[in-house]
């Protein structure tokens, strides 16, 4: 279960060391934007130290690379694939040939190191507009790919539009991005919201996101983590009828009964499925234990 | 009759200072105090000798007393707390006799048992009448809460006033009344009051600090302590107050009305007094120059002495329900250390540390798990401030651990779903990150310090470190 | 790996290593500064050491200012400025 997603900078080694504690579900350590050119080569020897000694724990661990018009890609998948690391952030995707490119490369150190294949995942950042314009085919064209991500700050500047807090102007590439990755089965990812003060407006951008589909949020401050955890988390009533649900076709079934209803309302395979998928994410955030 | 007298020479001369003797301070000046330094410089330059000076707290801005020492002029030094400059030169052995260390309750008491004498107390005094009444709540120097200055006030021999404010008698709302006073000099300035925000007295923005701080205010609701009548202290670090604000939201949000804060008082429990979270502040010194602005005009925002706030016998720490304090070091049986880093130079001390955990209900540590590669979690502590079966619970990024002592507090921790795990694990998942430091090297043959608990007894003792 | 000129890696940052590789004419020198030097001063240099020895490095010289850094972040910092330090990459 992934609702929130932490970048960290990829050369800084006091951010990097605490980077489990910070309450979010996926990590990501940053090769590209928060590493100048000049140390790009120092900050993925630091990254892939930390995958290799440090042994993060509680949290998925994902390496945003550079993108595939730069010359570092292969050197950073070079350095940081044979350690494993839960998936790698592909940035700028335009289209299904720039994450086939990646995919292979990936596959071939996969091979050479004895690992299974498929062992990382990718994350697509889709942050220009011919990558929203191919967000399906991007979504569908490798069984790497497990999630996409909108950059909207890139986006608005390749839409030539002014990035606003509100986000109408890319709401759109929100709706599309959705659409295209629930079309292909894999989670979607918010754009950060990039006011780091602002948590009232971090609440409404994520609401905001949550009510569009999106399977969680993207974060450039520990301080929003929580926020959107929890707006991202299944509510008390949500899971306490999602348990309702459960028990009332367990029920059905011992009784013999095939028509179930719960106060009053035909429960039919869409609703158990969700119910279902309610108590999955309790599972995971909670632990399954008991609590209030 | 006038207690007025020409400078602090002419003070110094009738009170028969003499070679030999015990001179006192306070130090509600913190960092901006400029009393200490100008009466020491003066008996350097009337030639006595062999001065134990009892401050009840040192800082970085009272260094020239390293000189004096050297000299001979000052041959004793007693404190409650000493800051890292005049630290590193005792913990290098600049003083023969070793430093006496107290706790803020520890201090007056000792006057009051008569075990530590005064024969001359210096009362820095913002505002001050000829005829010794003082208050710290007025004057171009205002530094709000005068506790500490109280037991000197009382138990010395003699006492000298010395203020930068001298208004017509008598003094409106005075802390200190004239009938302990012997001399009163007027100095054109007792220190810098922007020198009282010393150390860290803001809400830290660093995210591991705010993790701490959420724990903390979770161990606090979980442990059943937080309803009506709740009372309250904190420290100034930033983690501390951090949870202090969390606390404060919860009380705020679940309607609780609470008794009393306490401590070194700064301005967020300022505003938790003013938004209705507490009845009263009891404050014995101000942090900052908010809390010196309301405790001079908000009667609910109390001025006690260092021995009610912390004394041993029976003082207001005892009716304390939780304090949360910082930590340099903490031991696998829960002994803290904020006395020496953790290369044993003396740092800091124990302040209302070890008062507080006495007499409190739920005595918090928070601390990082790690500093700089260096492991919260020791052993043993290089020196014992506050022993470990008077701290409660120590909460750190990585987890929380509870004293044995406490099994029905654990369990509710446990219960409230928070990361609860033993203090030798800790430790384990510190060292997994750091790898297993080696101990320091101390001069075992020579002690520098003298720890004393509350009590009296000796606690622990300061090593004397080892230069290459 | 031959290091031919000086280099160096890492920030004077908490938690961090500045480190800077020099070539030298006779064997390994280790110059170390550290915060945590009684703690973890040896542990320091023996891992300075296996970063030169994976390296093949026979000749250089070795400066580290620690900060409190840990220790795969001290490997890190080596690393680089031995990679930076033996000519056109």
């Amino acid at each position: 279960m992934r609702r929130s997603m932490l970048f960290i900078p990829g050369n800084t080694p006091s951010l990097i060391v605490n980077g489990d504690i910070l309450g979010a579900d996926s990590i990501i350590l940053d090769l590209e934007d928060a590493v100048s050119p000049a140390e790009k080569d120092s900050a993925r020897i630091l990254v892939r130290n930390t995958l290799k000694h440090l042994g993060l724990k509680g949290c998925e661990i994902v390496i945003r690379i550079n993108p595939v018009d730069t010359d570092f890609w292969y050197k950073d998948l070079d350095e940081i694939v044979p350690h494993k690391p839960d998936a790698i952030m592909l940035p700028k995707v335009n289209g299904p040939e720039d994450v086939k490119k990646v995919s292979e490369y990936i596959a071939g150190i996969e091979e050479k190191c004895g690992m299974e294949k498929n062992t990382v995942k990718i994350i697509t950042l889709i942050e220009t507009t011919m990558g929203v314009e191919n967000a399906f085919h991007i979504a569908g064209c490798d069984e790497r790919v497990i999630a996409m991500f909108l950059g909207a700050e890139d986006l608005t500047a390749d839409l030539r539009c002014v990035r606003t807090k509100e986000g109408a102007e890319i709401l759109y590439c929100r709706q599309r991005l959705v659409t295209a990755a629930r079309a292909c089965g894999v989670d979607v990812y918010d754009t950060p919201f990039t006011d780091v003060e602002d948590i009232e407006g971090l609440y409404k951008d994520a609401r905001f996101a949550k009510a569009l589909g999106f399977t969680g949020k993207v974060s450039i401050s520990p301080r929003h983590v929580e926020g959107i955890n929890e707006v991202f988390s299944p509510t008390k009533a949500e899971i306490e009828y999602a348990h309702e649900v459960l028990d009332i076709i367990e029920e059905a079934k011992r009784m013999g009964r095939g028509v179930v209803s719960l106060r009053g309302k035909m429960i039919d395979a869409p609703i158990v499925n969700r119910a279902k998928q309610v108590i999955e994410m309790e599972k995971a955030i909670y632990g399954g234990t008991d609590h209030e | 009759m006038s207690k007025l007298i020409g400078s602090i020479r002419e003070a110094i001369e009738a009170c028969g200072l003499k070679d030999g003797m015990t001179i006192s301070f306070h130090h509600h000046m913190r960092n901006g105090d400029y009393v200490l330094n100008m009466v020491l410089d003066e008996i350097a330059k009337m030639g006595i000798k062999n001065i134990t000076v009892n401050a009840s707290s040192v800082f970085d801005t009272h260094a020239p007393i390293i000189d004096h020492i050297k000299n001979g002029v000052v041959t004793g030094l007693e404190c409650n707390y000493m800051g890292a400059k005049v630290g590193k030169a005792i913990s290098e052995g600049v003083m023969e006799n070793p430093v006496i260390f107290r706790s803020h309750g520890g201090r007056p008491s000792d006057m009051e048992k008569g075990t530590s004498h005064i024969d001359v107390a210096f009362v820095a005094a913002p505002t001050a009448d000829n005829r010794g009444n003082m208050t710290g709540k007025y004057g171009k120097s205002a530094c709000g809460s005068m506790g500490y200055a109280f037991a000197d006030a009382y138990n010395a021999d003699k006492v000298v006033c010395i203020t930068d404010n001298l208004v017509e008698y008598p003094v409106v709302g005075f802390s200190i009344p004239e009938v302990y006073v012997d001399h009163v000099v007027v100095v054109d300035k007792i220190g810098e009051p922007s020198g009282i925000v010393s150390g860290t007295t803001k809400i830290t923005k660093d995210p591991v600090g705010l993790k701490m701080a959420q724990y903390a205010a979770k161990v606090v609701k979980a442990s059943g302590l937080l309803k009506d009548g709740f009372s309250f202290q904190t420290g100034a670090g930033g983690a501390t107050l951090a949870a202090a604000k969390y606390i404060k939201e919860m009380m705020l949000e679940d309607n609780i009305k609470g008794s009393f804060g306490m401590g070194g008082i700064t301005k967020y429990m300022v505003e938790m007094l003013n938004e209705g979270c507490f009845k009263a502040l009891i404050d014995v010194q101000c942090f900052d120059l908010d809390a010196v602005e309301s405790i001079k005009n908000n009667p609910n925002h109390m001025e006690v002495s260092a021995s009610q706030y912390a004394g041993v016998n029976g003082s207001a720490v005892n009716s304390l329900d939780v304090v949360l304090l910082g930590a340099t070091q903490v031991d696998l049986d829960f002994n803290v250390n904020v006395h020496t880093d953790s290369n044993g130079y003396i740092m800091g001390g124990s302040g209302g540390h070890a008062d507080t955990a006495a007499g409190s209900k739920l005595a918090i540590i928070i601390a990082p798990l790690v500093r700089a590669r260096l492991p919260l979690i020791v052993d043993r502590v290089t020196c014992i401030t506050t022993p470990g079966h008077t701290v409660d619970v120590v909460v750190t990024q990585r987890g929380i651990a509870v004293n044995p002592n406490r099994p029905e507090l654990k369990e509710k921790l446990v219960k409230a779903g928070l990361p609860v795990v033993e203090i030798d694990e800790l430790k384990a998942i510190a060292e997994k990150i750091t790898g297993v430091p080696k101990p320091i090297k101390l001069d075992e043959s020579k002690v520098v310090a003298k720890v004393l608990y509350r009590d009296g007894t000796v606690i622990d003792t300061i090593k004397k470190v080892v230069t290459e | 790996m031959k290091i031919v000129k000086n280099a160096v890696a890492g920030t004077l940052e908490s938690s961090d290593a500045y480190v800077q590789v020099e070539p030298n004419e006779a064997g390994i020198e280790i110059v170390l500064e550290s915060v945590v030097l009684t703690q973890f001063g040896d542990d320091i240099k023996a891992s300075v050491m296996e970063v030169l020895a994976e390296n093949e490095v026979t000749n250089a010289k070795v400066s580290v200012n620690d900060r409190g850094a840990i220790d795969c972040t001290i490997r890190a910092r080596v690393e680089t400025a031995l990679k930076r330090a033996q000519g056109d990459l």
